[in-house]
C-alpha cells in the first residue's frame, strides 16, 4: 500500500477493497448460527424423541403442601442414642451444644451451611414433653434437647421442660404425650410399639420393625386394633428419585425386569458399627437390666451396649439394619410384597471382635409371581460402592438420589431407535437429578457426577431437605389428618418378616420360604 | 510483493502469516462463542459445581464465590456473556486486541481454579490428567500470540472502527 493509499484512509474514505477486507470473516458468523442451530434441532428431536418414546414427566413436581394447622401434637423419645438425636434433629429439635458446634464450623467456613439450613428447616408444630434412655447421659442431653425447640444455643435458657422417665412404660402412660418416636436397639422396638398401641400412642418407630418373627404378627395386630398411626424409620420413602422411579417403572420403560441388585459397602469402625464407648459409662449411669429386656441375659458389657448391633441378642445384624433399607426402597418402586424364598451365605471375615453377626453377607430372595430375583450383597470392611440397579430387558436403572436409565443393547422395544442411532446405549436415555428444573434425556457427564456423590440432595419446593425431616412431617400430619403413611404397618410388617427370611437363611444355612397362605415363615 | 502491511506501516506479514493468524483467531472465537452460547442456552447451567470443584491455593476463592448466591449470579452473567462477546469481537476482528485480553483472563481464571498439577484431584470429568500444561494455557498463550501478532486491523472490523488506530 502507498503513502497516498494511507492518507485516503485517514480521511474516511474507505475503498471497496477496504471494505471486503474489513468483512472478510463476518461470514464465519453466518456458518456458527447455520451449525448451531442444525445442533440445537438434533438435541431437541433426540431429547424430545426419547421423552417421547418413555412418556415420563419432565418436571421434577415433588412438593411439599402447607403444613395443616391443627393443635400442637405432644411427642415422646425413646432411645436417644446416635438415631435418637438425629430424628430430634429433623423433628425440629437440637442439642444445644450441636447448634454451638455447627453456628462455629459456619463461622469458620462459609462454605457449611448446616446452621443455616437447619434454621430454615420447617417447624412442625410438636413439643416434646417425654424423655426415656437408659444411659444418664443420653437422657440428660435428650432433656435439654427438649427443651430447645428455638433452636439455639448454649448460652441461652431451657425454653421448656421435658420430664424423664426411667421406663418406657411409665413414659408411654403419660397423659401428655400423644405419639413417640422409638429409636431403641432393635430387641425394644416390638415391646415398646406393642405398649404404646395399647396405650393409644401413635408409633414412628426405627428400622427393622421388630427383632423377632413372632412380634411381626403380634405389632401388626396390635397396631391394626388400636388405629394409631404408625410409621416405620425407612426414610428413603421421601427420596425424590425413588418415586420418580416407580414412575418410570410404571410406565414400563425397563420391559421386563428380572433381575434387581442391591448393595451396601462400607469400610470404617462407625459403619460397621463399631461405637465409641462413653467414657461415664458405668453400671451406674446405665439401666442394664432394662437394657437387656426380652434379649438371654448376659453380665454387663459396655461394648455389648454401645455397639449392640454386632449381636444377634439384640440386633438383627446386617439384614435389619441395611438390607431392610434396600428391600423396602425396591417395595417402595415395584410392590414386590414378600419374596417366595430367600437364601443367605455369608460370614465374619473381618471383624474379628467378638461379634455374632456376619460382616460380609449376601441374600437372594426369589419372586417366582412376579419372575423375578433380588440379589442383596454387603461387606463392612470394603468401601467400593455398588449401586442399586434394576435390569431389564429393555433398559436398566441405576439409583441413587439420581437415577439413570441406560437402553440394553439388545432391547427390542429400543432396537430400532438404537439402529437409527437416535438412542445411544452407552449413555443414559433418561436422568433425574434432584434439585434442576427439569429433568433431561441428555444429562452432561459432571452433573452427573456432582449428584452420584450425593452433592446434590432431595429437594422439595426448590429448597433442600432432609428425608427423615420428611418423613416424621408425613407422620405428624397423618395424626393430624387422619390418612396413611408410606412406610405403614402393612410395609413394616413385609420388611420386617422379609428381613427375618434372610437372617433365618443365614443363621441355619437353608432355603426359607414364605407360606402366603398361612403367613407362615416354613 | 507478498506482504500485507497494516494501514499504519507497522509490521508487515506475509499472506501465509496472516492467514494462519486470522485462522487462529477465529478459532478461538468460534470455540468461545460456541461454550458462551450452550450456558445461556441451557436454563440450568451454573459454575457451581464447578467452582466448587476448585483445587489449589485458589480454591477457597472460588469456593466462596460459589457459595455466595449473589456473587455467583454475577459470575454466571459474566462468565456466559463474556464469553459469547469475547467470541463474536475474535471472529469478526472487532476490538480484537481487548477481547484477547478478555479471553485471556478468563482462561487464566478457569486455568487458576483446577490447574493441572501432581496431586490435585477434580471431579469435572477430563479426557485424561495433564501435567502443568492444559488446553486452557495454550489457549490463553495462543490469545496472548494473538495479541501481539493482532489482524483485526488488517482483516476485520477493527480496520473499519479502528482506522486511526496504530497497531
Amino acid at each position: 500500500m502507498s503513502e497516498k493509499n494511507n492518507d485516503k484512509l485517514s480521511q474516511g474514505r474507505f475503498s471497496r477493497r477496504e471494505l471486503l477486507k474489513s468483512l472478510a470473516t463476518v461470514p464465519v458468523l453466518g456458518a456458527f448460527a447455520y451449525a448451531q442451530l442444525r445442533k440445537t434441532r438434533y438435541d431437541r428431536i433426540l431429547n424430545s424423541s426419547i421423552l417421547d418414546e418413555l412418556g415420563i414427566s419432565q418436571k421434577s413436581d415433588q412438593k411439599i403442601r402447607p403444613l395443616s394447622k391443627g393443635k400442637k401434637l405432644r411427642l415422646g423419645i425413646i432411645g436417644y442414642g446416635g438415631r435418637g438425636k438425629y430424628l430430634l434433629r429433623a423433628a425440629g429439635f437440637a442439642e444445644p451444644k450441636w447448634i454451638d458446634s455447627v453456628k462455629e464450623a459456619a463461622m469458620n467456613n462459609s462454605a457449611d451451611k448446616r446452621y443455616e439450613e437447619y434454621l430454615e428447616q420447617e417447624d412442625l408444630n410438636i413439643e416434646l414433653n417425654a424423655v426415656c434412655d437408659i444411659f444418664d447421659i443420653n437422657a440428660e442431653k435428650a432433656l435439654a434437647t427438649a427443651g430447645n425447640p428455638g433452636r439455639k444455643g448454649s448460652d441461652s435458657k431451657p425454653e421448656h421442660e421435658a420430664k424423664r422417665y426411667k421406663t418406657y412404660r411409665e413414659l408411654l402412660a403419660a397423659d401428655d404425650i400423644d405419639a413417640v418416636i422409638i429409636a431403641t436397639p432393635d430387641h425394644w422396638h416390638a415391646p415398646i410399639t406393642l405398649e404404646a398401641a395399647r396405650n393409644g400412642k401413635h408409633v414412628y418407630c426405627e428400622k427393622p420393625m421388630t427383632w423377632t418373627v413372632p412380634e411381626t404378627y403380634a405389632v401388626r395386630e396390635e397396631v391394626k386394633k388400636s388405629g394409631i398411626v404408625f410409621q416405620l424409620g425407612h426414610q428413603g420413602r421421601q427420596t425424590e428419585s425413588y418415586i420418580k422411579a416407580r414412575e418410570a417403572i410404571a410406565r414400563n420403560i425397563l420391559g421386563k425386569v428380572n433381575l434387581i441388585e442391591v448393595t451396601t459397602n462400607r469400610n470404617s469402625p462407625n459403619g460397621a458399627w463399631v461405637y465409641d464407648i462413653h467414657p461415664e459409662a458405668s453400671m451406674k449411669t446405665i439401666d442394664w437390666k432394662q437394657f437387656i429386656g426380652p434379649a438371654p441375659w448376659h453380665e454387663f458389657s459396655k461394648e455389648r451396649f454401645f455397639r449392640w448391633r454386632c449381636w444377634w441378642d439384640y440386633s438383627t445384624g446386617l439384614s435389619g439394619d441395611l438390607l431392610t433399607h434396600e428391600y423396602d426402597a425396591m417395595n417402595q418402586i415395584l410392590d414386590l410384597g414378600i419374596p417366595k424364598y430367600a437364601s443367605s451365605s455369608g460370614g465374619i471375615y473381618y471383624f474379628k471382635d467378638g461379634r455374632t453377626v456376619p460382616d460380609v453377607l449376601q441374600t437372594v430372595f426369589e419372586f417366582p409371581d412376579k419372575e423375578l430375583s433380588m440379589l442383596y450383597s454387603a461387606t463392612l470392611a470394603s468401601s467400593n460402592s455398588r449401586g442399586k440397579v434394576i435390569m431389564g430387558h429393555d433398559a436398566s436403572m441405576e439409583l441413587s438420589n439420581t437415577l439413570i436409565i441406560k437402553a440394553d443393547r439388545d432391547s427390542t422395544r429400543y432396537g430400532d431407535k438404537i439402529k437409527e442411532k437416535i438412542i445411544d446405549p452407552s449413555r443414559p436415555i433418561f436422568s433425574f437429578i434432584p434439585g434442576r428444573k427439569k429433568v433431561d434425556a441428555v444429562t452432561s457427564a459432571t452433573e452427573q457426577y456432582f449428584a452420584g456423590r450425593g452433592l446434590l440432595y432431595t429437594y422439595r419446593n426448590g429448597r433442600r431437605v432432609d428425608t427423615s425431616h420428611l418423613h416424621i412431617r408425613e407422620w405428624l400430619e397423618a395424626i393430624r389428618n387422619g390418612g396413611q403413611t408410606s412406610c405403614n404397618i402393612d410395609r413394616g410388617f413385609e420388611e420386617a418378616i422379609t428381613a427375618h427370611m434372610g437372617t433365618i437363611a443365614y443363621k441355619e444355612g437353608r432355603r426359607v420360604e414364605w407360606d402366603a397362605e398361612n403367613e407362615k415363615i416354613i | 510483493m507478498n506482504i500485507l502491511r497494516a494501514r499504519s506501516g507497522a509490521v508487515a506479514y506475509s499472506k501465509s502469516q496472516l492467514f494462519f493468524l486470522v485462522i487462529l483467531r477465529v478459532s478461538i472465537g468460534w470455540h468461545f462463542l460456541y461454550e458462551g452460547i450452550t450456558k445461556l442456552m441451557n436454563p440450568d447451567w451454573t459454575s457451581y459445581g464447578y467452582l466448587l470443584d476448585s483445587g489449589w491455593i485458589f480454591e477457597g476463592v472460588f469456593q466462596a464465590m460459589a457459595n455466595n448466591p449473589a456473587v455467583l449470579g454475577v459470575v454466571d452473567f459474566a462468565n456466559a456473556w463474556g464469553l459469547v462477546l469475547i467470541g463474536v469481537s475474535l471472529i469478526l476482528g472487532l476490538f480484537s486486541r481487548p477481547a484477547a485480553i478478555g479471553g485471556i483472563i478468563l482462561l487464566a481464571l478457569y486455568y487458576l481454579s483446577h490447574p493441572p498439577f501432581t496431586g490435585l484431584e477434580y471431579a469435572v470429568p477430563s479426557e485424561g490428567k495433564y501435567l502443568w500444561i492444559d488446553k486452557n494455557l495454550i489457549e490463553m498463550l495462543a490469545l496472548a500470540v494473538l495479541y501481539v501478532f493482532p489482524t483485526g486491523l488488517r482483516l476485520g472490523l477493527d480496520r473499519f472502527f479502528l482506522r486511526n488506530n496504530k497497531y
